[in-house]
């Protein structure tokens, strides 16, 4: 199966501009943590007994992990629907996955009031609460990601292990170890690649049936039972947008061809995912009839109007043309506008329809809240382009590749 | 009527996106404890007999060994200029509404939690670290609070409230009903001070009948509704007022217990884990297929 293609690290400069840009972000994000850390959620945050959740929840919590999405869809296409083709794609995917959770985990404990008890779940249960589910599937799938993360670092260490000073004499050991390790992971790794499908589906579902919980304190137009299959529908039509973007970035950045055919391959797959989340959404609010409150204009209509209109509606065109799906700017277009229909839509779920009966200060994100979700983001943005300057997962034509074979593999 | 078939169909529609996740809704056993007793106690508050001398809220924060000013402060009548809610640090507050005619006395209304019959926290705790007790009372466990403010989300009361200026051990401050002064056969602390007599503490189902019983005495003092006897599934803590409860700013709520279809949902796509097991098996079947089908072509 050795393909053209082949992921491998790929050898450029770490800093660039942007790239100072962003550790400028991502420090003054840290400092905000530590601040946060130091004096407590009210130093940093515009939070409030009537506003218990912010962004923190709306956007590093919710919208992470449904832009994590393309882990668990192009699992689903690469290998278990095992389209091989779609290869290319499946490690960006899975680093971008392991990357945007372990930073969901990270914004959870940074809002608990006591982060330093994030593992009272793991023994104290409450089959009731949906929270519970999505806190304990999120955890599992997080060590889940990781598992399936491993194979790639013991590829590129095998036969390579150069340990430094007097721990020379543990090199052929931790080779002995990491091949080992590298047998049995493939032998077994098939359970986990089911189980991270499994566990998407149910967190991504559950994450939409935290807010039905406030009942009348949610708008309508957002409030319905069937939150869950939409959350679930908008994440997997989100998962593939996310691969197209991330990959026509990427290529951009490091000067690399994009692999257009395999992304204008899953780019047609886009339209009838988002059609079918459309069309629940379109459904749902003729069957509860509460297109009555888009006759008012205010914030929640005009919000939910571009959620569907330039969120959902506009990138369906764009995808279900056969032109545009095969020009990298098209793709690119469309890409962004599902991904940014289905932020909106999470930020819309947990702030924007969120009406808490007394509300003195309406709430708005603080300079602290914002600038945690950029240094959050910046961060992650730095690991991207880290792992894969450090691991081989960027597929690039091998002629330029270092050699990266070696005997277990291939076999 | 509207409301009711409003919910009758909000069900189906909980039902069917529960099936179309693949599932049919079944209750599992509840962790946390939520104990419906009979004999449950409750506090009957008479906003017509409530002077606002806001000595509960003094007694309240004395029981509760919250810092406060001395008695005599509380005679101020100007902080019923601004409309309060309970927060970390008052447990429970009086507010003001004004007479709508000349002749009538204000309106002052007590305000703390509800202690739900169903209460929304209980449910949505990650931890189970609120729990409702034999005596009525909704209690929360500092030993399990992890601080996510989910209770907060979901209380359709907004009474949780949350220390979020204290870095480590901020908690979770609500009205307790002085679950240890009643275990020890006294009692709540708001009760015991009210000089009015507004608030009458006993059982909930006593109470409900004297409600009624006032309210057919005195027909032209109270409006035929006692606010809490059938809200969110019915409360502890039930209100009789001269007006509608609108108008005294609490919350219109439905007759279904707070949690709502989340439960019947979640135990929809949980159940005995059925689901996520059938669609492991399936997803693995999937799976298998195309690796051979892969296997044949290329042998081929």
């Amino acid at each position: 199966m050795e393909n053209f293609m082949k992921p491998a690290p790929i050898s450029k400069k770490f800093f660039t501009p942007g790239v100072i840009i962003l550790t400028g972000f991502a420090v003054i994000g840290l400092i905000i943590v530590l601040i946060r850390l130091l004096f407590g959620l009210g130093a940093v945050t515009n939070l409030s007994n009537q506003y218990p959740w912010g962004i923190w929840i709306g956007i590093d919590v919710a919208a992470g992990v449904a832009l994590a999405a393309g882990g668990f869809t192009t699992a689903a296409l690469g290998h278990i629907m095992h389209k091989e083709e779609y290869h290319v794609v499946v490690r960006p995917a899975l680093l971008t996955a392991m990357l945007g959770y372990t930073f969901v985990a990270l914004s959870v404990a940074l809002d608990l009031g006591r982060y330093y008890y994030i593992w009272h779940p793991l023994i104290m249960w409450n089959g009731n609460s949906v929270l519970f589910e999505v806190g304990m599937c999120v955890m599992i799938y997080l060590f889940v990601l990781y598992i399936e993360f491993l194979p790639i670092v013991t590829e590129r260490f095998i036969g390579r292990v150069n340990l430094p000073g007097f721990l020379k004499v543990f090199n052929n050991p931790v080779d002995k170890f990491l091949r080992l390790l590298d047998r049995t992971l493939n032998k077994v790794m098939f359970i986990f690649i089911i189980a991270g499908v499994v566990l998407s589906c149910l967190h991504q579902s559950s994450l939409g049936t935290l807010m039905v919980i406030a009942g009348p304190k949610m708008h309508p137009l957002w409030q319905t039972p069937i939150l869950p299959l939409l959350f679930l529908l908008s994440a997997i039509s989100v998962g593939f947008p996310m691969v197209i973007f991330e990959s026509l970035i990427t290529s951009k950045s490091f000067g690399l061809k994009p692999e257009l055919k395999v992304l204008s391959n899953l780019g047609s797959m886009v339209a009838p995912m988002l059609g079918i989340y459309l069309s629940f959404k379109i459904g749902d609010m003729v069957i509860r009839k509460t297109f009555v409150y888009l006759n008012e204009i205010n914030i929640e209509s005009i919000l939910f109007a571009i959620e569907v209109v330039v969120g959902i509606i506009i990138p369906l065109r764009i995808f279900l043309s056969p032109k545009l799906i095969k020009s990298p700017v098209g793709l690119f277009i469309g890409s962004a506008l599902v991904i940014f229909g289905v932020l909106l839509n999470r930020v819309n779920n947990f702030i924007v329809a969120y009406n808490p009966p007394y509300k003195f200060t309406p709430y708005f994100p603080s300079i602290g809240e914002i600038g945690v979700t950029l240094g959050f983001i910046a961060l992650e943005v730095l690991l991207f382009r880290a792992f894969v300057m450090i691991f081989p997962i960027v597929s690039v034509p091998q002629y330029i590749t270092p050699q990266t074979k070696f005997s277990v593999r291939g076999a | 009527m509207v409301n009711e078939s409003r919910r009758k169909f909000l069900k189906l529609t909980a039902l069917i996106g529960a099936s179309i996740t693949g599932l049919s809704p079944r209750k599992l056993k509840a962790a946390p404890k939520n104990i419906l007793d009979k004999n449950r106690m409750g506090v009957l508050v008479d906003t017509t007999a409530c002077i606002g001398c806001r000595k509960c809220e003094w007694a309240c924060k004395v029981a509760h060994n919250l810092p406060t000013l001395p008695l005599e402060s509380y005679d101020d009548r100007s902080v019923f200029r601004n409309m309060r809610r309970p927060d970390d640090k008052a447990l429970t507050v009086v507010n003001e509404y004004p007479a709508k005619r000349q002749e009538e006395f204000p309106i002052n209304v007590k305000i703390q939690c509800m202690h739900c019959d169903h209460p929304a926290c209980v449910s949505a705790c990650i931890v189970g670290a609120f729990s409702k007790e034999e005596i009525g009372a909704v209690v929360w466990d500092t030993k399990k609070c992890i601080g996510c403010r989910y209770c907060m989300v979901a209380c359709p009361f907004q009474i949780p409230a949350f220390e979020f200026n204290k870095a480590i051990q901020p908690e979770i401050r609500k009205c307790d009903f002085c679950f240890q002064r009643t275990k020890e056969g006294k009692l709540p602390a708001c009760v015991e001070i009210c000089p009015m007599e507004a608030l009458t503490y006993g059982k909930r189902e006593e109470l409900v009948k004297i409600a009624h019983e006032k309210i057919k005495l005195y027909p032209e003092r109270y409006i035929n509704h006692v606010y809490g006897e059938y809200e969110v599934g019915g409360t502890s803590w039930m209100y009789l007022a001269n007006r509608d409860f609108v108008e005294l700013q609490f919350p219109k709520l439905g007759k279904n217990p707070a949690p709502g279809v989340t439960e019947a949902i979640q135990h929809g796509i949980f159940a005995y884990f059925v689901p996520p097991v059938a669609l492991y098996a399936l997803l693995g079947v999937v799976m298998w297929i195309n690796k051979n089908r892969k296997k044949t072509v290329e042998a081929e």
